[in-house]
């Protein structure tokens, strides 16, 4: 018997996008995913340049703040990763330097790359880096997401950081594990995404001896994301760069459709890394909350370092909260499932599968989050666009568009909804992985209930805060 | 032993189903006169609470910059410079909580200068908690009785 999504739809379910021969030829083309990086790299280069002479202007009538911080953030949140999976790491321009560097060209094959090619060391093959990275940028969101030479100075050093690591360490290490504050979310979150880059038939696979996606070949560069396209698993680490749609000369690559959050299921490579990556995105959701959305002028004060105490408060608070006090309420839960379930089982095992249940619920929070920044205000991204660089200039003739607030009335509604289904979709793959870990049936459902109630404490928690 | 588990359920859920409508016992709607303070970047007081029905009346003093006030949901905005109060007023039919927001750029956090206004009774808040609740025992059962097929 195959489980089913939410009781509708089979886990195993799948439908190959890449089965039409014109959505094949384009992605085994080299201009894929060339155009679109060079295409995203010339928006960026405005939005780098707005930010330069924006400087510490206020940011909501600055090109590279709206672009980044509401056009980017929000597309991000509630359409790529939920849909597309890390389609954004397949047009991200930011590590395209390094990478050109690497191959030393655009789009010639060169699969003996420039540079040091260090190995990333093995201690440090997880998300722990990434997770202190993106905690840390969240200390500075006050700036970022406010003046727009805080921007430029972070996309800046991304690329810059990019380039000088990418030559010392191979491939895309980088992206993987070092650079990008982003990047171990859009791995973490990928997971729910609705499509997913597999091998289709794993026979051929296994009767092809030399792995061409794996050491590259004159079609196409090894996996730079240094894992097996045959053997992919889990979305997380597969930044869907495609190269492997043009090494396999059985065309055994595919792109398909799925039902959400299959990964989750997945018993491989679960590890605490990736748990605490859960717990912080969930903890950052709700002070991104209290700081844009909230009422409390302390808090943002503490957040515009007026004062310095205030500040190293909040730093704090924010940095207690995320490491400790959700992954410490959340242990209480999960000690409570033990002992209701089975007591043979080891506390980490229970403790990491479970945070898994998280992953729903956390992307579904910053969706719920988003739409309390794209009603009020993605109408200054008409105004932006109009005059990017604040210089007078009206080139769509929207300039001059008020901030116009939308659907403020029902946004509560889109808020609570989407809880709602976080909720289920949360609980569905709880119980899901109560059955793997515990195993006995009546075991799991017992396991079941203190986990499902976690979960609806955080949702009621997040419904009063957002709406209440 | 069954009809009583029986006419438990029965008290219970009628006290649940009864819960809004006891909430919702109406209060004489009344004339409300509030004075909200704006300064960089946060109102005094940041919540006020009304009841549905009232009429309600701003007065948006600042004491620094050029701010301004609008309400969700009810689309009414004011604004208000040092020495210059600004005011709006309406009647508060909508019940739930709703964003009141700066509507005149005047600094860094303008977009995050935040007050919130609450007409009670909020039925959306407690409905959306009792469906939350619900989903919760439906899932627990869901899986529990699975379990004897
Ligand atoms: S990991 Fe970060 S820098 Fe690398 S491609 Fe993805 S978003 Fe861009
Ligand atoms: S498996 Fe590797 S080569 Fe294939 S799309 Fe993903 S990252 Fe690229
Ligand atoms: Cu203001």
């Amino acid at each position: 018997m195959t489980e089913k999504i939410l009781g509708l739809i089979p886990v195993d379910w799948r439908f190959e996008l890449t089965s039409l021969p014109y959505v094949r030829k384009i992605i085994k083309s080299r201009w894929m995913p060339f155009l679109p990086i060079v295409l995203n790299l010339s928006v960026f280069t405005v939005i780098l340049m707005a930010g330069f002479v924006g400087g510490v202007s206020a940011g909501n009538y600055n090109f590279g703040i709206m672009f980044v911080w509401i056009v980017w953030w929000l597309l991000l949140m509630m359409v790529m990763v939920p849909f597309f999976s890390r389609v954004w790491c397949m047009i991200c321009p930011l590590p395209a330097f390094g990478e050109w560097l690497q191959r030393l060209g655009f789009m010639k094959v060169r699969n003996k790359l420039f540079g040091l090619n260090k190995k990333w060391p093995k201690a440090l093959k997880n998300m722990w880096l990434v997770n202190f990275l993106f905690l840390g940028t969240t200390y500075t969101t006050g700036f970022l997401t406010t003046r727009p030479i805080a921007t430029f100075i972070l996309l800046m050093s991304i690329i810059i950081g990019s380039i000088v690591l990418m030559a010392v360490f191979e491939k895309r290490n980088f992206c993987k594990y070092i650079g990008c504050p982003v990047g171990g979310f859009l791995g973490l979150y990928s997971n729910i995404a609705v499509t997913e880059i597999r091998a289709k038939d794993p026979q051929i696979c296994k009767d092809h001896k030399h792995k061409d996606c794996v050491i590259g070949n004159e079609k196409g560069h090894a996996c730079p994301w240094m894992i097996l396209p045959f053997d992919i698993g889990r979305n997380t680490y597969c930044g869907m760069c495609l190269e492997c749609f043009k090494t396999c000369p059985y065309d055994n690559m595919a792109i398909n459709l799925r039902p959400p959050a299959t990964d989750l299921l997945v018993d491989k490579n679960r590890g605490l890394d990736e748990a605490w990556k859960a717990f912080i995105m969930l903890g950052i959701a709700i002070f991104f909350f209290l700081i844009m959305q909230g009422n409390m002028g302390f808090l943002k004060d503490w957040a515009n370092a007026t004062t310095t105490e205030g500040y190293l408060t909040f730093v704090a608070l924010h940095s207690i909260f995320n490491l400790l006090l959700i992954p410490g309420v959340f242990f209480v839960f999960v000690y409570a499932s033990r002992t209701l379930g089975n007591k043979e089982i080891p506390l980490k095992k229970l403790f990491t599968n479970f945070s898994y249940t998280l992953v729903p619920m956390g992307l579904i929070a910053w969706i719920a989050f988003s739409f309390g920044i794209l009603f009020p205000n993605s109408s200054y991204v008409l105004h932006v666009i109009s005059d990017p660089f604040a210089w007078g200039w009206d080139l769509f003739g929207t300039s001059h568009f008020p901030w116009t607030p939308f659907l403020t009335g029902v946004m509560p509604y889109f808020q609570i909804g989407t809880l709602l289904f976080g909720l289920v979709l949360s609980l569905d793959i709880g119980f899901k992985i109560s059955k793997q870990t515990f195993q006995k049936r009546d075991q799991a459902v017992r396991g079941f209930i203190p986990i499902a109630a976690f979960l609806t404490v955080v949702t009621i928690f997040l419904i009063w805060l957002f709406t209440g | 032993m069954k009809i009583d588990k029986l006419i438990i359920g029965i008290i219970i859920l009628a006290l649940l189903v009864g819960l809004p409508l006891i909430l919702a016992q109406p209060e004489e709607p009344k004339e409300k006169t509030i004075i909200i303070n704006a300064k960089q970047f946060s109102y005094t007081p940041d919540t006020v609470e009304v009841n549905r029905g009232d009429r309600v009346t701003i007065r948006l003093i600042s004491t620094d910059v050029h701010h301004g006030l609008y309400i969700d949901g009810y689309e009414v905005s004011t604004d208000a410079r040092p020495g210059q109060d600004g005011s709006l007023t309406f009647v508060a039919n909508n019940t739930g909580k709703f964003v009141m927001r700066c509507s005149v750029t005047c600094g860094p956090f303008h977009p995050y200068m935040i007050g919130y206004l609450k007409v009670k009774p909020d039925y959306r808040l407690f409905g959306s908690i009792w469906l939350a609740v619900g989903i919760f025992i439906c899932s627990i059962l869901l899986v529990s009785r699975r379990q004897k097929q």
